[in-house]
C-alpha cells in the first residue's frame, strides 16, 4: 500500500486533498467548496431581503442590488446546488453499484478543480471591479451593455466549471454503465443510482448549448464579435435560447438527485420497500426526455408566437404527469410502513407538501396567457424558490443527515438537526408563500426597492422575517457539524439500522479500496435481502479474496484547472487594450494546461497494487475497531 | 495491466480497444464526449444559419457571393481520404502490426496538415477582402462554425503526434491500444463535422 501509506500532520492531509482521485475524499471536497458557496450565497439573499425589507429602503445602492441578485442565483445554483450534489452522487453512487472507483478517477479530479477554479474566479469580480450585473440568465441585451468586467468574470468562471460539470458528467455515466458489480442490473439500481444516472445524461446533453451561447457572450465582448450585436446582423434571442435550452433541462439536474435521495429515505425510514420502483424509474427517464422539450416556457413573452407557445405550453405541462406519478407513489411507500421520524425522514415527509406547491405554480405559468400575466412577477420567484428550496435545497439537507455518517463516520445531532429542520421549514414557508401573492399584486421581480404607497411593504417585512428563520437553522447545522466532529463518535456499517442497499454495508467510512470483495447483488436493495435471510456478514460476494488494483494519487488535474484560471485572466483583460501583459498571461496559461495533459498523456500511470495479504490486515483493523466500539458501548451501559 | 507482456499477432485480441476494463471505460465514455460534441457543433450550425448573410445595413457579403466550391472541393477530398488512411492505420493496429500502423498514421497526419494549410489560405483570403471576424453577425458565424472545426482539426493532429512519438519505442501494448483506437475514432467524427460543413455552408451557400 505504498502510496496509501499514512503520513500525518495538517501539510500532509492537504496535500493529500488536492492530489486525491477517491471519489470518497472527491466527495468530501465538493461538500466543503459547495457548502462554502451555499454561505455564500445565503449572504447574499440575505442582503437581498434586508433591502427589500422595507418601502424605499437605501441599504443597497440600485446597482450593488443588481450585482448580489446575479451573484445570489448564479452562486446558488452553479456553485452551491449543483457541487453539492455531486458530493451525494460522488460518495454513494459507487458504493450503491458496489464498485470500487469511478470509471475516470483522475477526471474525477479534474471535474472538481475545474468547478473550484471557476467558482473561485468569478466570485474574485467583488474585488476586481465588480460583479456580473445582468441576472443569472444573463439575457445579451443587458449583458452587452453592462459596463466593467463583472459579465466576463461570469462568462469565464462558468465556462470553467462548465467543463467540470460536463466531465463530472460523463463520468458518472461510464461509471454506471461499466462498473456495477455483478448482478447488479440496470433494474436494481437504487433510484439514487438512477437519477444520478439520468440526471448525467442532462449534463451531458445540455451543457454544450450553455457553452455555446457563452463562448458567443466571451466572443461579443471581448474579441468584437457580433452574435448578439443588432446592429450589426446579430439576433439577441440566440442568447435565450441557448441559455434556456439549457437552464430547464438543468432544473431537472438538480432535481432528479434530489429525487433520489428522497426516494432512498422513504424506503429506509418506511422500512419497506420502494412502491413501485419501476414506474419511479420510467418517470425518471420520461422527465430526463421531456426536460429537453419545454424551454421555451421561459419564453412565452418574448414573441415566438401563438403555435410555438402552444406546444411548448402543452409540452410543460406533460411533465407534471411522471412527476405526479412519484408523488403518488412516495405517498404509497409511505403508507402502511412501519415509520420512524428521523431528521433525514421529517424533511422528506416535509419535501411532499412544499415541491407540490411549487409543482402546481409551475403548471399555472405553463398556460401561456396566463403567464403573460405572472411573468417576470414575484410570483415566479415564489415558484422557482417553492421547488428549488422545497425540493432540492430540502433533499440536500436530509441527504446531508441521512449520508454524513458514511462520509465522516460520525452522526450529527438528531436534536439539533430537528431544531434546523423546524427553523428552516417555517422559514422557507414564510418567505416564499407571500411571495405568491406580491407577484399577482403587480410586484415585479429584480427591482431593488419599491414605493410606499404600493402597499408591498408587510408582505415584503414577512418575507424578510421568514428569510432571518432560515439563517437560524443554518447556523444551528453549522453548530451540529462542529460538535459532531469535536465529539467524533464512531459508528458501524449502518448506522441508521435499516438501510438496504450496498453502502450500508460496509464501514463508515469506508476502507479506500471500498468492498475488499466485490458483492453479488440478488436483487433490489441487496443489503437488506442478505438482513432478511440473517446474513451477519451482509453480503456475500462474487469473487475470492485477491490483489486490487487502484489508480494513484495525482497533481495534475490541479495544475491543469489552475492553468485554465490564469488563462482566464488573461482573456478577461485582454481587450482593456493597456494591458499588455494581458495575452502573454493568457498563453501562459494555456501552455500550463495543456502541457499538463501532455506530460499526463505521456507517462504511464498504471496505478498500484493492494496485495492480499495487505487486505486481510486491514479487514482485521476494521473488525478490531468495530469490536473495540461495540465493547465500549456495552462498557458504558453496564 | 502489464505493459511487459509481449503480444504477437496471434496473441493479440480482436478488440485490443474493450479488451481491458480501462479500455472499456475510455470507449463509452468517449462515445459519449462525441454525443456531447455533436450537441455543441449542432448549436453553431443552428446560429450559422439564423445569421447566415445577416450583417450592418448595406454589408456586401453573401454567401453565394463569397464561397466558391473548387478549394473547398479539394479539401473535402483531402480530409475524406485522411480518413481511409486512419482507418488502414486501425485494422493494422488490430492485426499488431505497429509499423505498418505508425505509416498510416503518419499519412493521416500529413492529409490533415494539408487541409489545415489551405484552411488557412482561405480564411486569409476572405480576410483580405475585407469578410474580418467582427465584419458582421454572419462572419462572426462563420469563423466560430469553421474555425471550431479547425481547431479540432489541431486538437486532432497533435493528439496524433504525440501518440506517436510517445509510442515510438514503446510499440502497441493494451495500455496504448485504446488510445489509438480513439484517436482515429475522433479523427472520423471531425470528418463527419466537415461533411455537414461542406453541406450548409459551402453548397448551400452557393447555390442559395
Ligand atoms: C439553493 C438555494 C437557492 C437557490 C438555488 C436559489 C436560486 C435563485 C435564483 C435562480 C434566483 C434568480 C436570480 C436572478 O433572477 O437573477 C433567485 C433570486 C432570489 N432569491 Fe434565491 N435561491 C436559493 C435560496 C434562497 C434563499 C434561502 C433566499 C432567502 C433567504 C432567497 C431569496 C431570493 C431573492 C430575494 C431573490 C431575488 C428575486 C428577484 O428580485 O427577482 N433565495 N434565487
Ligand atoms: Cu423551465
Amino acid at each position: 500500500m505504498s502510496s496509501n501509506a499514512q503520513k500525518t500532520g495538517f501539510g500532509a492531509t492537504i496535500w493529500d486533498y488536492i492530489t486525491t482521485v477517491d471519489h470518497k475524499k472527491i466527495a468530501i471536497l465538493y461538500l466543503i467548496s459547495g457548502g462554502f458557496f451555499f454561505l455564500v450565497g445565503g449572504v447574499e439573499a440575505m442582503l437581498i431581503r434586508i433591502q427589500l425589507m422595507k418601502a424605499g429602503n437605501d441599504f443597497l445602492s440600485a446597482g450593488t442590488y443588481n450585482e448580489v441578485l446575479t451573484m445570489h442565483g448564479t452562486t446558488m445554483i452553479f456553485l452551491a446546488a449543483m457541487p453539492i450534489l455531486f458530493a451525494f452522487m460522488n460518495s454513494i453512487a459507487p458504493l450503491q453499484i458496489g464498485a470500487r472507483d469511478v470509471a475516470f478517477p483522475f477526471l474525477n479530479s479534474l471535474g472538481f478543480w475545474l468547478f473550484f477554479f471557476g467558482g473561485v474566479f468569478l466570485n474574485l469580480s467583488w474585488f476586481l471591479g465588480g460583479a456580473p450585473d445582468a441576472g443569472w440568465t444573463n439575457y445579451a441585451s443587458l449583458a452587452l451593455a453592462s459596463e466593467g468586467h463583472g459579465i466576463d468574470f461570469y462568462s469565464l468562471g462558468l465556462t470553467i466549471s462548465g467543463f467540470g460539470s460536463l466531465i463530472a458528467g460523463i463520468n458518472f455515466l461510464v461509471t454506471i454503465i461499466n462498473m456495477r458489480a455483478p448482478g447488479m442490473t440496470y433494474m436494481r439500481m437504487p433510484l439514487f443510482t438512477w437519477t444520478t444516472f439520468v440526471a448525467s445524461a442532462l449534463i451531458l446533453l445540455a451543457f454544450p448549448p450553455l457553452t455555446v451561447g457563452i463562448f458567443f457572450m466571451i466572443f461579443d465582448r471581448l474579441f468584437g464579435a457580433n452574435f448578439f450585436d443588432v446592429t450589426m446582423g446579430g439576433n439577441t434571442i440566440i442568447w435565450e435560447h441557448f441559455f434556456w435550452i439549457f437552464g430547464h433541462p438543468e432544473v431537472y439536474i438538480l432535481i432528479l438527485p434530489a429525487f433520489g435521495i428522497f426516494s432512498e429515505i422513504f424506503a429506509i425510514f418506511s422500512r419497506k420497500r420502494l412502491f413501485g420502483y419501476t414506474a419511479l424509474v420510467f418517470a425518471t427517464i420520461l422527465i430526463g426526455f421531456y426536460g429537453f422539450m419545454v424551454w421555451a416556457h421561459h419564453m412565452f413573452t418574448t414573441g415566438l408566437g401563438p403555435t410555438a407557445n402552444a406546444v411548448f405550453a402543452l409540452a410543460t405541462m406533460i411533465i407534471a404527469v411522471p412527476t405526479g406519478i412519484k408523488i403518488f407513489n412516495w405517498l404509497l411507500t409511505i403508507w402502511g410502513g412501519s415509520i420512524s421520524f428521523t431528521v433525514p425522514m421529517i424533511y422528506a415527509v416535509a419535501f411532499i407538501p412544499s415541491f407540490t406547491a411549487g409543482g402546481v405554480t409551475g403548471v399555472m405559468q405553463a398556460i401561456a396567457p396566463l403567464d403573460y400575466q405572472l411573468h417576470d412577477s414575484y410570483f415566479i420567484v415564489a415558484h422557482f424558490h417553492y421547488v428549488i428550496v422545497g425540493g432540492v435545497v430540502l433533499a440536500i439537507l436530509a441527504g446531508t443527515h441521512l449520508y454524513w455518517p458514511k462520509m465522516f463516520g460520525t452522526m450529527l445531532s438528531e436534536k439539533l438537526g430537528k431544531w434546523t429542520f423546524w427553523f428552516f421549514f417555517i422559514g422557507f414557508h414564510l418567505t416564499f408563500f407571500i411571495q405568491h401573492f406580491l407577484g399577482l399584486m403587480g410586484m415585479p421581480r429584480r427591482v431593488y426597492t419599491f414605493g410606499a404607497d404600493q402597499g408591498w411593504d408587510l408582505f415584503n417585512a414577512i418575507s424578510t422575517v421568514g428569510a432571518f428563520f432560515m439563517a437560524v437553522g443554518v447556523i444551528i447545522l453549522l453548530v451540529n457539524v462542529v460538535m459532531t466532529t469535536i465529539k467524533n463518535e464512531r459508528v458501524g456499517n449502518d448506522p441508521w439500522g435499516d438501510g438496504r442497499t450496498l453502502e450500508w454495508a460496509i464501514p463508515s467510512p469506508p476502507p479506500f479500496y471500498n468492498f475488499a470483495q466485490t458483492p453479488l447483488v440478488r436483487g433490489l436493495d441487496p443489503y437488506w435481502i442478505e438482513k432478511m435471510e440473517g446474513n451477519k456478514e451482509g453480503m456475500i460476494y462474487a469473487e475470492p479474496l485477491g490483489d486490487i488494483h487502484m489508480p494513484n494519487n495525482s497533481f495534475i488535474p490541479f495544475v491543469m484547472s489552475l492553468g485554465m484560471f490564469v488563462a482566464s485572466f488573461g482573456a478577461l483583460y485582454h481587450l482593456d487594450g493597456d494591458k499588455a501583459w494581458a495575452l502573454p498571461v493568457l498563453i501562459i496559461g494555456l501552455g500550463i494546461t495543456f502541457g499538463s495533459m501532455l506530460v499526463r498523456s505521456w507517462k504511464d500511470d498504471l496505478g498500484f497494487i493492494v496485495t492480499k495479504e495487505e487486505l486481510i490486515a486491514d479487514q482485521e483493523r476494521i473488525q478490531r475497531e468495530a469490536q473495540a466500539r461495540e465493547g465500549g458501548k456495552n462498557g458504558g451501559l453496564k | 495491466m502489464d505493459l511487459n507482456k509481449r503480444y504477437t499477432p496471434q496473441t493479440w485480441p480482436d478488440h485490443p480497444e474493450t479488451a481491458t476494463l480501462e479500455g472499456k471505460n475510455k470507449f463509452v465514455g468517449f462515445w459519449l464526449l462525441l454525443a456531447a460534441e455533436t450537441v455543441t457543433f449542432a448549436s453553431l450550425f443552428a446560429t450559422y444559419l439564423a445569421l447566415k448573410d445577416k450583417g450592418p445595413s448595406g454589408m456586401e457579403f453573401t454567401a453565394a457571393g463569397l464561397f466558391e466550391l473548387p478549394l473547398v472541393f479539394a479539401m473535402t477530398m483531402i480530409l475524406l481520404t485522411s480518413s481511409l488512411t486512419s482507418v488502414y492505420a486501425i485494422y493494422h493496429m488490430k492485426n499488431h502490426n505497429f509499423k505498418a500502423m505508425q505509416a498510416w498514421l503518419g499519412i493521416t497526419v500529413l492529409l490533415g496538415l494539408t487541409f489545415l494549410g489551405l484552411e488557412i489560405y482561405e480564411f486569409n483570403h476572405y480576410v483580405h477582402l475585407g469578410f474580418g471576424f467582427t465584419n458582421s453577425a454572419f462572419s462572426s458565424a462563420f469563423y466560430v462554425l469553421v474555425g471550431t472545426h479547425g481547431a479540432h482539426v489541431v486538437f486532432g493532429l497533435s493528439w496524433f503526434i504525440a501518440l506517436m512519438l510517445r509510442n515510438a519505442k514503446r510499440g502497441l501494448n493494451m495500455y496504448n491500444a485504446p488510445k489509438f483506437y480513439l484517436a482515429a475514432l475522433y479523427w472520423h467524427f471531425i470528418d463527419v463535422v466537415w461533411v455537414f460543413i461542406f453541406t450548409v455552408v459551402y453548397l448551400m451557400g452557393v447555390i442559395g
